[in-house]
């Protein structure tokens, strides 16, 4: 009887060391999601209320400080380019051949309308740098096997303090994504899919965002094509760029 | 006296030709007059509804602070200093917390400002009593126009999204406790306002403001380092430039109307002097001078804005005066035009604006009615009272 208790109080808490460590596995996307720099080109759907809208850039970046897009479409979006060094970020418009600049808390406001904000569309940055990751259960995703990741920011300046990953099993890419307020308020979720191989590592080609405050269905992102830890010339991310 | 007796009698013997022109003329006066006012009441009724809406007394504003940037709200705030603190004790001033944030009615996202006022301050016309309604969502109190844009009403639930002093996102459920009607848009247009001590715990904020307004008639403003005051000829500026700005819009119409009046003036006066040459000649003739005729011609002409005063004050005064007291409603909605302005304008006619538009119009009539009678001075008398012009 005495043992059945003891089997009994014991058995979350070995059910829960079968869970892998958190760190180890976040280590392991980031080893997948995360590069020293990447060249891609995207496309990036936006669903409204009424219509949708395509963009394409061509995306340029270093770690989570230095990034360089140039719109390629539509015509009206054409030459459009925006320089992210650190925490400012340059817009220029070759219609006004104007460049403004936005800084700090504005870099996490919606791009054109769309669910992703520019911290989305422009960072690479590594979550094991910022946040607290521990496994809490096993879900499967599309016949996938996954393990739920929580992760806790301990940088209070992250702007997504909790968020929940689905983790696959075999491939260490999340496929799934959920990020809270500090309040607890599910803000946004991400679907990752159409995962490759690409120099070696497993990369979701398609994202979609849906900010989970807002009606529609949410903004995709498809990567066309892209290549990790590419050499990429410093001019480019230099001002002198944006007018180039 | 002579002179303006024979003017009088000259002008009342032309009969229909005089009273035309004194007609046109009291119309000038009555639409310049009427312009003014519209414009001297909305100046005194803007600036009213933005000392008891927005402005108080002045506002203390935080070194950093720009209304007009809205890049300046994530780092101007702070806790007010002992000597500012002092007046909002003392219920002379209170504070004001004010930060970006998105809402999302209807699933729909706009952008608005947060801004946290204490609900029971008595300092500005703002409702912020309705604040104290208890309950688990964000208690948030919207005006008209806020409400009508974003199709809210009273006690309608929706999701608030914003970010804490850390820059991280939070977000809750707010719920309009109340809907205000203003006429300053600045305190209505993409605004929420809230309980300022909730304000600042959603923020982190603790005991942190952005300004402080003072009361209406305090002119206790003491000086505070890191806080600029502002007084009401600053905060008042823009209704300032805006009224100066209609007013040389509101001079073409001054000037149009002024112009039709005196050619109406000049050109009885080419017309009199045409046709009375042998009265010119006879009067020369008896002993005047060339000088005392023009006088005579000149008087004549400038009398007719006094007749013009008289004809506007009998049909003009019941019809500004209805005017005064009725108002003028303004057409459409007015909440789209972006600037303080009542649904309903009192003109306001003071002593002085009836004044100096009664003296310019009688100058302009005078130097109007001088130039062709200039003409006098190079008659020939003798040839005048044949009746041949020169």
């Amino acid at each position: 009887m005495k043992a059945l208790i003891i089997l009994l109080i014991l058995t979350p808490f070995l059910a829960f060391s079968q869970y892998p460590d958190g760190k180890d596995l976040l280590a392991k996307i980031d080893r997948n999601m995360s590069s020293t720099s990447r060249v891609f080109t995207s496309k990036m759907i936006i669903h409204g209320r009424r219509s949708s809208r395509t963009i394409e850039s061509k995306t340029w970046s270093q770690g989570d400080k230095k990034a360089f897009t140039e719109y390629l479409s539509p015509a009206r979006e054409k030459g459009n380019k925006m320089l992210k060094l650190e925490e400012q970020l340059w817009i220029y418009s070759p219609s006004t051949d104007r460049t403004i600049s936005i800084s700090g808390h504005m870099l996490r406001q919606s791009v054109m309308g769309s669910d992703m904000s520019y911290e989305d569309m422009m960072e690479d940055p590594k979550l094991l740098n910022h946040y607290n990751a521990k496994v809490i259960a096993e879900e499967t995703i599309d016949g996938r096997p996954c393990w739920v990741l929580r992760l806790d920011a301990f940088d209070p300046s992250m702007a997504y303090q909790l968020r929940k990953i689905w983790v696959d099993k075999q491939h260490y890419i999340p496929l799934k994504e959920e990020l809270y307020a500090s309040g607890g308020k599910l803000l946004k979720k991400t679907t990752l899919s159409d995962i490759r191989n690409i120099q070696g590592r497993w990369f979701p080609m398609k994202i979609v965002f849906k900010d989970m405050l807002k009606e529609g269905e949410g903004t995709e992102f498809i990567i066309e094509e892209i290549r990790f830890d590419e050499n990429i010339p410093e001019y480019i991310f230099s001002k002198a760029s944006l007018k180039k | 006296m002579l002179s303006i007796k024979l003017a009088y009698k000259n002008l009342i013997g032309a009969g229909l030709r005089t009273w035309l022109n004194v007609f046109v003329l009291s119309l000038a006066f009555v639409i310049i007059i009427w312009h003014k006012g519209m414009l001297d009441g909305w100046d005194h009724q803007a600036k009213s509804d933005m000392i008891a809406w927005e402005c108080g007394g002045g506002q203390y504003w935080n070194d950093k602070y720009d209304p007009n940037d809205l890049f300046t709200l994530e780092e101007s705030h702070g806790i007010l200093p002992q000597t500012l603190k002092e007046l909002e004790t003392k219920k002379e001033a209170t504070s004001i917390l004010i930060s970006q944030g998105s809402i999302y009615p209807e699933g729909r996202m706009q952008s608005v400002l947060l801004k946290g006022i204490d609900p029971d301050q008595q300092i500005l016309d703002i409702p912020s009593t309705k604040l104290k309604t208890a309950g688990s969502e964000i208690q948030v109190l919207i005006g008209e126009y806020m409400a009508k844009t974003n199709r809210l009403k009273k006690g309608d639930v929706f999701s608030m999204r914003w970010r804490t002093s850390n820059g991280a996102f939070d977000a809750a459920d707010a719920v309009v406790a109340g809907i205000f009607k203003t006429n300053v848009p600045t305190v209505d247009a993409a605004q929420l306002w809230l309980p300022i001590e909730t304000l600042r715990q959603m923020l982190d904020m603790p005991d942190e403001s952005t300004i402080l307004v003072t009361r209406q008639i305090s002119e206790n403003h003491p000086e505070a380092k890191g806080w600029k005051f502002q007084n009401l000829s600053i905060l008042l500026s823009d209704v300032d430039k805006m009224i100066q700005a209609k007013s040389i819009s509101g001079s073409i119409l001054w000037l149009i109307l002024m112009m039709l009046a005196m050619l109406a003036i000049f050109d009885t006066q080419v017309l009199s002097i045409f046709r009375r040459q042998k009265e010119i000649g006879t009067c020369i003739a008896l002993g005047m001078t060339k000088g005392q005729v023009i006088r005579l011609f000149t008087i004549e002409g400038a009398m007719h804005s006094i007749f013009a005063m008289i004809v506007a004050l009998l049909w003009g005064t019941p019809l500004l005066y209805l005017q005064a007291v009725k108002g003028i409603t303004m057409p459409g909605d007015k909440n789209t035009y972006g600037i303080t302005i009542a649904d309903v304008l009192y003109p306001s006619y003071s002593l002085g604006l009836v004044a100096s538009t009664c003296i310019i119009v009688f100058i302009t009539t005078a130097i109007v009615s001088y130039l062709p009678s200039r003409k006098i001075a190079g008659m020939n008398p003798t040839e005048a009272i044949r009746g041949k012009i020169k």
